[in-house]
């Protein structure tokens, strides 16, 4: 019985010392990633459609980090640029028209009858929106769909179509509070009254 | 001195890990298709495996031999092997980015990798001193990384080489980890401890 015991205190203790080591490495040793990064990155819009010369929505976030300008995103548009300026506490500039206009928000849409199968616009989608095999024919997943247009250029058919999608009950969401022109909090308004 | 000399020529060549004791095989058909990664898994090897026959030789020694637990070594060094690369990781990734990025990705791997518990086991078998224990160690990894460079080396030059069908891409490795193990046996009775 004795053996057995302090075979498994024994053990127990190794465990927790190392444990306790881990736990203690790990906080001590944090690697902080850059998290102005992250957030820039969760104010992008994440159509992945690479029309501000970055290959998607991160290298952008990393590249703005690193002092690029904040208006070369048309499907996030001004109120992007908006948030982006806020956060970064820079000057809000105009949509820089070289990479494109906003739009508002789309989908494309794959006019079926028209479609030859030829699997360009798949290896075209950079979030695999598109369903579909060689020689068949193909369909857009359209809550997947970012409204990114790429898959555009490829057809060799021209059968896809890129359609706003009206604001309805479902997709409406509050503006975001920033924009406005009057705070909310009594302290943000004045700041040297503190209660 | 001479005695760890020997210890370092036994294990590298006459009784090399990989070729003639046939331990850690996996990484060594695994990472030896570019020199690249090859040279990246030796330093990390060679890193992880002397320190962890340190660690387990130190574990056995001072808690293991002497509440007469010998019978719980293989679980223990796991153990020990598993936490000094995980805390190595950690240290690295916050100190080092460089090496980090070099040696990161393997790091992980070489905690389940059969040479680095098979020097621990056989550290406490042959009754290896301090000393010794970390040249038994330093010595299977140089070995290790020796014949993993020579590898990868030679499976770069046969992606090239006009191979006959069936025997392309793991057949040929094999093949040729075979014929290396043959000439590796050439060293037998070179020195013997």
């Amino acid at each position: 019985m004795s053996i057995i015991l302090s075979a498994v205190l024994t053990l127990l203790a190794l465990a927790v010392i190392f444990g306790a080591i881990l736990g203690f490495a790990a906080i001590k040793f944090k690697v902080e990633g850059n998290p102005i990064v992250d957030e820039i990155d969760s104010l992008l819009p994440q159509t992945q459609c690479g029309q501000c010369g970055y290959p998607g929505c991160r290298p952008y976030a990393e590249a703005i980090a690193n002092g690029e300008d904040i208006n070369k995103c048309p499907p996030g548009g001004e109120a992007t640029i908006q948030t982006l300026a806020d956060l970064l506490d820079v000057e809000a500039i105009p949509l820089d028209a070289e990479h494109g206009e906003e739009k508002g928000k789309q989908v494309a849409v794959i006019r079926e009858d028209e479609c030859i199968g030829c699997t360009k616009c798949i290896q075209a989608c950079p979030i695999d929106a598109i369903l579909g095999a060689a020689k068949q024919m193909h369909t857009v997943i359209a809550d997947e769909c970012t409204g990114c247009d790429l898959c555009v250029e490829p057809c060799p058919v021209d059968c896809i179509d890129m359609i706003s999608v009206p604001e309805t009950i479902k997709s409406w969401t509050w503006k975001n509070p920033k924009d406005q022109a009057f705070k909310i909090i009594a302290t943000d308004r004045n700041p040297e009254v503190r209660v | 001195m001479t005695e760890y000399i020997l210890i370092l020529v036994s294990t590298i060549l006459v009784n090399n890990f990989v070729l003639v004791q046939f331990l850690g095989l996996c990484p060594f058909m695994g990472v030896s298709n570019k020199l690249e990664t090859a040279i990246g898994m030796s330093l990390a090897t060679t890193f992880v495996l002397t320190l962890s026959s340190v660690c387990s030789y130190l574990a056995f020694e001072y808690l293991l031999s002497p509440l007469g637990l010998e019978y719980l070594q293989t679980i223990t060094f796991i153990l020990v092997i598993a936490v000094v690369v995980q805390f190595t990781e950690i240290v690295v990734r916050k100190t080092s980015p460089l090496l980090y990025r070099v040696l990161g990705i393997f790091l992980p791997l070489i905690t389940t990798n059969c040479a680095v518990l098979g020097v621990a086991l056989l550290n406490i078998k042959k009754q290896n001193g301090f000393v010794e224990s970390i040249m038994y160690g330093f010595g299977a990894a140089v070995g290790f990384s020796l014949v993993l460079v020579l590898f990868s080396a030679m499976r770069e030059r046969i992606a090239v080489a006009d191979v006959p069908k069936p025997f392309q891409g793991s057949a040929i490795g094999m093949i040729t980890a075979g014929l290396m193990s043959l000439a590796f046996l050439g060293f037998t009775g070179l020195v013997n401890i």
